[in-house]
């Protein structure tokens, strides 16, 4: 009997390993990567370089919910705190998988809550060349996946995934990402447009253990084209801090509790 | 209501003693808008020119906050310095309710310059004159009281007195004036107070939301003594009350707005009073859309329709100009952000089918770097004379911004 058990084993650990698909190890990946934890929070800073050297920063607190499993609906709360003339501002968003997200922002200028129209996942996050798609994930269900090979990254094994959009409405061609074998978070990222070269490139920079969840804390997004930048800093980023669903209203989108925006 | 603003004052001052954040932040800014085609009715050239300087103060607890932003501006048409406080409050926040008292800026409704159930104080002058739109909104001195439960949220604003919009200056805008001879004139401002609920929910993915409102016209009635042979002419703020409501939501691949509202001319229910706007209903229909990346486009239907038409025209003098029974207006903006949206072309388009009146405002708006952003902009005005915009067809003005931020 005994020996049985062990034979089982034998046989059944490196099928399971040979057994994930590319689909699967996105699907890690985004759980991974976006959605760790209950809910998530951070402050942002967010610098774009131009090919020039010259630097706008954009400082935020960035607070994500879950609403149930790895890939189901999120909620974002992102407040403001630089540049000067979009400070004290604030934007939620309502986001599904597969539709598209509500959104929200409050001009405190004009004390205005607006709804905006978000037709675009991935159009750029306020300037930078990181999409909308990049900060909160985009549909597993729009892509195709093979693991094209594995390699190393620096010094971890990874999976090479190429994802292919199955639509044709897509901007891009594809995409190779590199996922760690061991946390399945995404190390570096490469985007192909639709004749085939290579346009933007994601380098995870930094990887720290948060609260038991290893996270990317720095990143960059490169577009090779332009040879623009943004390179993005998590401080103070914590996980499962019990935010209340009622945040995501439009009572706390004009006036943010204090002590989830510091 | 008393003992509420008391008790909101001293759970207020407790707290302010703890450990509090504060900062301090401001601007400077030059503001110039200088005419197209006539000169100012004054004779000058400019429509505004002033360099201005903001503090802002902010504070904030776990419970509380308090905002104190004050202008101080040299205006060189006016040749004088002026100060300002534009906000000045505290809030005190508990779990399902919060109160603010003092000056505030108070938007309701969901249109893009079209104003229905936004009944609070606007500064006309400011958007004619190419100023930054923060300066349409005037602050309210007001307690607002909000209170949130699962039903709905509610938010109460009661202000003790009453403050009027500003309108554009006769001395710098051609202003419309049916008795140009009289030059005795009187303003009469209200001595009560005015006040307002919102109530809003989440309806189906929709926000919904329902506005009460009983004051005054924002804008003045002009009143002669005399139709005749007219020797004074009396400035004043019509009783009214609004009951209207708003949805907004997804449909299709935009955002798409509703709002109505009824406007209870309590100062002349009848109509028969030709000095005193009729009772109104207003409607609005807007959709936006993002229909490529850094570009989105809105769209927005306006109507008014006059209640007691028929009365209206009885008592309408010969010779003053007749609004119709129903006024149409489709309104335009587009939006597109260029290099990583530090630049941005906006443009607004306004036109009445009933009467002609037309507005078109393009800007160009660049920040230099994080701190600085300038603006370029130009004001077009058409319509008949009487029109709110017809009458500005000679105050075309082409307009700069620049600010500094700290």
């Amino acid at each position: 009997m005994k020996r049985i058990g062990l034979w089982l084993l034998i046989g059944l650990l490196p099928l399971q390993v040979f057994a994930l698909d590319g689909e699967e190890v996105m699907r890690k990946s985004q759980a991974a990567f976006l959605y760790p934890g209950n809910d998530f929070k951070a402050r942002v800073v967010m610098k774009l370089i131009d090919k020039d050297g010259q630097e706008r920063v954009r400082e935020m607190t960035m607070l994500r919910k879950n609403a149930g499993d790895p890939g189901g609906d999120q909620k974002y709360f992102i407040y403001f705190f630089r540049p000067a003339d979009v400070k004290d501002m604030s934007f939620m968003i309502y986001k599904y998988p597969a539709r598209d997200d509500d959104r929200w922002l409050f001009i405190p200028a004009i004390n205005m809550v607006k709804r905006i129209a978000a037709q675009d996942k991935r159009s750029s996050f306020v300037g930078s060349d990181f999409t909308y798609e990049d900060v909160s994930g985009r549909d597993i269900e729009e892509d195709t996946y093979v693991i094209e090979r594995e390699e190393k990254v620096g010094d971890r094994d990874c999976y090479v995934v190429k994802s292919t959009p199955k639509g044709s409405d897509a901007d891009f061609g594809y995409k190779t990402t590199w996922v760690d074998k061991g946390s399945f978070l995404p190390l570096k990222e490469e985007q192909f447009d639709k004749k085939g070269a290579r346009y933007k490139q994601f380098t995870a920079d930094d990887v720290a253990d948060v609260n038991g969840f290893p996270t990317v804390i720095k990143r960059t997004m490169k577009n090779l084209q332009t040879g623009h930048r943004t390179e993005v800093v998590y401080l103070k980023a914590d996980y499962d801090l019990g935010i209340e669903d009622n945040l995501f209203s439009e009572r706390f989108l004009r006036q943010p509790p204090h002590k989830w925006v510091d | 209501m008393r003992r509420a603003v008391a008790a909101g004052a001293v759970l207020l001052v407790v707290p302010l003693a703890a450990l509090a954040e504060f900062t301090l932040s401001g601007f400077v800014q030059q503001n110039s808008a200088f005419n197209a085609g006539a000169a100012n009715p004054d004779g000058r050239h400019e429509k505004w020119l002033e360099e201005r300087v903001q503090l802002k103060l902010d504070g904030r607890g776990e419970t509380w906050h308090v905002l104190a932003k004050g202008d101080l501006a040299y205006d060189h048409l006016a040749q004088e310095a002026h100060s300002e406080l534009r906000e000045g409050y505290a809030d005190h926040v508990a779990s399902d309710w919060d109160i603010r008292l003092g000056r505030q800026i108070i938007t309701w409704g969901l249109g893009d310059l079209v104003f229905i159930n936004d009944v609070f104080p606007k500064d006309y002058e400011a958007l004619f004159a190419g100023r930054p739109l923060e300066y349409l909104k005037l602050g309210v001195d007001a307690m607002k009281l909000g209170v949130y439960r699962e039903l709905a949220a509610f938010e109460l604003v009661v202000a003790p007195s009453f403050r009027a919009s500003r309108i554009p200056d006769a001395r710098r805008f051609h202003l419309f004036d049916p008795m140009p001879a009289v030059t005795n004139r009187v303003t009469v401002t209200p001595g009560q107070g005015e006040a307002g609920l919102r109530i809003y929910r989440d309806i189906a993915g929709y926000d919904a939301a329902l506005y009460l409102y009983r004051g005054f016209q924002r804008t003045p009635a002009m009143r002669p003594d005399s139709l005749t042979a007219p020797t004074k002419i009396t400035y004043f703020y019509p009783k009214l009350s609004v009951y209207g409501a708003s949805l907004s939501g997804r449909a299709g691949d935009g955002v798409l707005s509703l709002e109505g509202a009824y406007y209870d001319s309590r100062e002349d229910r009848s109509g028969n009073d030709f000095t005193v706007p009729n009772s109104q209903s207003r409607l609005l229909a807007g959709y936006q859309i993002q229909p490529a990346e850094d570009l989105s486009l809105g769209f927005q239907y306006y109507a008014e329709y006059v209640h007691h038409y028929a009365a209206y025209r009885a008592a309408l003098p010969a010779g003053f100009p007749a609004d119709e029974r129903w006024s149409h207006t489709a309104t335009a903006r587009l939006t597109q952000f260029f290099l990583h949206q530090t630049l941005r072309l906006s443009t607004y388009a306004s036109y009445n089918a009933s009467n002609g009146d037309r507005y078109l405002n393009p800007e160009l708006r660049y920040s230099f770097n994080d701190q600085a952003w300038g603006a370029l902009g130009v004001n077009v005005f058409g319509g008949k004379p009487w029109g709110t915009f017809g009458q500005l067809a000679h105050d075309d003005n082409v307009y700069l911004q620049v600010r500094y931020e700290f």
